[in-house]
């Protein structure tokens, strides 16, 4: 325990003087601003409150932001330390992989927190100067929060994953990029892609939802659509995929933490110091 | 305390050690002396169990090295200690007292013990090589470990502070504690541990106390006469040595002909005003043991 606090503090240290904390934060302070500026614009007639619309347009900013973020804190967990040289002693100590990775995660999940916290603070704040009734959104809000924190720990995890795989601080920036393009941008286009090639088929109503839910970002923004009700609103892959019940987006959502713990500390066991 | 027997290790081709044993007993101070690339940092991840041994037995006080038990009681100094620039040495020696289980605020005594209780709240980026090799020895020191695997623990120190780390590691070693040390400065080694260990190629070529080691090298001894003004020229002649210059004479003698040689001296009477007798460097010792075809 005392070791896990021990990795965590420094870890956050780091990203405190690193300014990681500040850029994460005024990052998802920013964009959530501009989004709810644009938000109110366009006000016309929504059955919905301030607030709710915008957490719909705040999920389509989180599902980029969130994984980028993320992936960028992680990168250099552990490639940085084997570059620096710093990994060979602490690993003589007696303290377990697992726990310095768990350390790690707490504090950069803690760093991605505060930033969401900023961020969708920012956003709550302006819904509620617009609208009275933004209460009613407030569900809705909790909701995307702590999937966003599922999904950035997700992303975390892939991160110290590539980073030990990479055992280098630029290849595993590298990897980290083209995992956040493939995984959160290709992805959804590659699957819409297919869906039009293969048409009305088997393709389409049987492996393209499980296709859809398997990915965490993709499972992230089905269920704050969904929960909310706002994927009936949505086009494209969204609508394709209405189908999908809320709970087993959210199983995704909460089971790919799980696994990627598993694969970041595989990885981590392999490299020798 | 450290026990290693007939331990090899290869990466790929290249083989780094070749059958290395030797121990340490508590209380012992061990040099382990060799070119860069002959096997010591190998040996040292080894014991450490960050790299596991292709063949040998290694117990660190009867555990398997990397064992919880066996990382409990050793601590380690890697060569050229790194630590994350940002954080200060104090956060930094906190953060090993804390993988340990120990208490964060021993930290200001440990910083005090090697020196560095001014700059303990800078950041190690602003730190210079011997500043930061002391963060190194501070960790080193958690906990009074009963094995210490102190890899180059005195490079980038000024001499001072290396006889302070030396002074540090008697202390423990005082107290019981196996202390396995690797250098290059060979000088410095000489007086202050107990037995070197001269590792070439991968393998063990010399196992002793300095003293043993003179005895087995069977080098020459080199005596030195002073002779009296304008008897240098006779002094030579009588012991059939060269002369160096006009009061000095050399000659080279097998240590068993030392006694020998230093009465013929003793036989000149009023012509020698003095004579030193130099017995082999270390450095003659070690490029003997580690040149050397056979042990």
């Amino acid at each position: 325990m005392s070791a896990l606090y021990a990795s965590a503090v420094a870890e956050f240290r780091i990203a405190l003087r690193n300014r990681w904390v500040a850029i994460a934060a005024a990052l998802m302070a920013l964009f959530a601003a501009v989004l709810a500026a644009a938000g109110s614009a366009a006000v016309g007639e929504v059955a919905a409150d301030r607030l709710s619309v915008t957490v719909a347009s705040l999920t389509s900013l989180a599902v980029y932001l969130v994984p980028l973020i993320a992936l960028l804190m992680a990168f250099d967990a552990i490639a940085g330390e084997i570059e620096r040289g710093t990994l060979p002693l602490a690993l003589s100590y007696p303290v377990a992989r697992a726990t310095l990775l768990a350390g790690k995660f707490a504090a950069h999940l803690g760093v991605l927190a505060l930033a969401l916290v900023a961020g969708y603070g920012t956003a709550a704040v302006a819904a509620f100067a617009t609208d009275p009734g933004a209460a009613a959104g407030l569900p809705a809000l909790a909701r995307l929060t702590l999937s966003s924190l599922a999904l950035g720990a997700t992303f975390l995890l892939a991160g110290y994953g590539l980073s030990a795989l990479a055992r280098r601080p630029g290849a595993a920036a590298g990897l980290a990029i083209g995992l956040w393009l493939v995984a959160v941008v290709l992805y959804d286009l590659g699957l819409l892609a297919a869906v039009v090639a293969a048409g009305e088929g088997g393709f389409a109503t049987k492996v393209f939802p499980w296709l859809l839910v398997g990915n965490p970002a993709d499972a992230f923004r089905l269920y704050n659509l969904a929960a909310s009700g706002a994927a009936g609103a949505g086009a494209g892959v969204d609508a394709a995929a209405a189908s999908i019940p809320v709970v087993q987006a959210l199983a995704s959502i909460l089971l790919w933490p799980l696994a990627g713990f598993g694969l970041a500390l595989r990885a981590f066991a392999r490299v020798t110091p | 305390m450290l026990v290693i027997e007939n331990v090899s290790k290869a990466f790929g081709a290249t083989i780094a050690l070749a059958g290395v044993g030797l121990r340490v007993a508590g209380g012992e101070r061990v040099a382990l002396l060799g070119h860069n690339g002959a096997g010591k940092s190998t040996l040292m991840k080894i014991v450490l169990g960050l790299l596991a041994a292709d063949g040998g037995r290694v117990s660190v006080a009867g555990h398997a090295p990397g064992s919880r038990p066996a990382r409990e009681i050793t601590a380690h100094l890697p060569e050229n200690a790194a630590f994350h620039p940002a954080l200060t040495g104090r956060e930094q020696v906190e953060y090993y007292l804390r993988l340990r289980g120990a208490r964060a605020a021993l930290a200001r005594g440990l910083l005090e013990r090697v020196g560095l209780a001014e700059a303990a709240d800078r950041r190690i980026g602003t730190y210079s090589k011997g500043m930061r090799q002391r963060v190194g020895l501070a960790q080193a020191l958690i906990g009074e470990p009963r094995l210490m695997v102190l890899d180059e623990p005195t490079s980038g120190l000024d001499p001072v502070t290396r006889r302070e780390v030396y002074a540090i590691l008697s202390e423990l070693a005082g107290k019981g504690a196996a202390i396995l040390l690797s250098s290059h400065a060979l000088t410095e080694v000489e007086a202050r541990t107990d037995r070197l260990v001269i590792l070439a190629r991968g393998q063990v070529r010399a196992d002793d106390t300095l003293a043993g080691l003179r005895r087995r090298a069977g080098l020459p001894v080199r005596l030195h006469v002073s002779a009296r003004p304008d008897a240098a020229e006779r002094v030579a002649a009588a012991l059939a040595a060269r002369r160096v210059n006009g009061v000095g004479v050399d000659m080279l003698c097998a240590p068993d002909e030392k006694m020998a040689r230093l009465g013929a001296v003793a036989a000149l009477g009023a012509l020698v005003e003095d004579v030193e007798v130099i017995p082999p460097s270390l450095e003659d010792l070690y490029t003997h043991f580690s040149q050397g075809d056979r042990p």
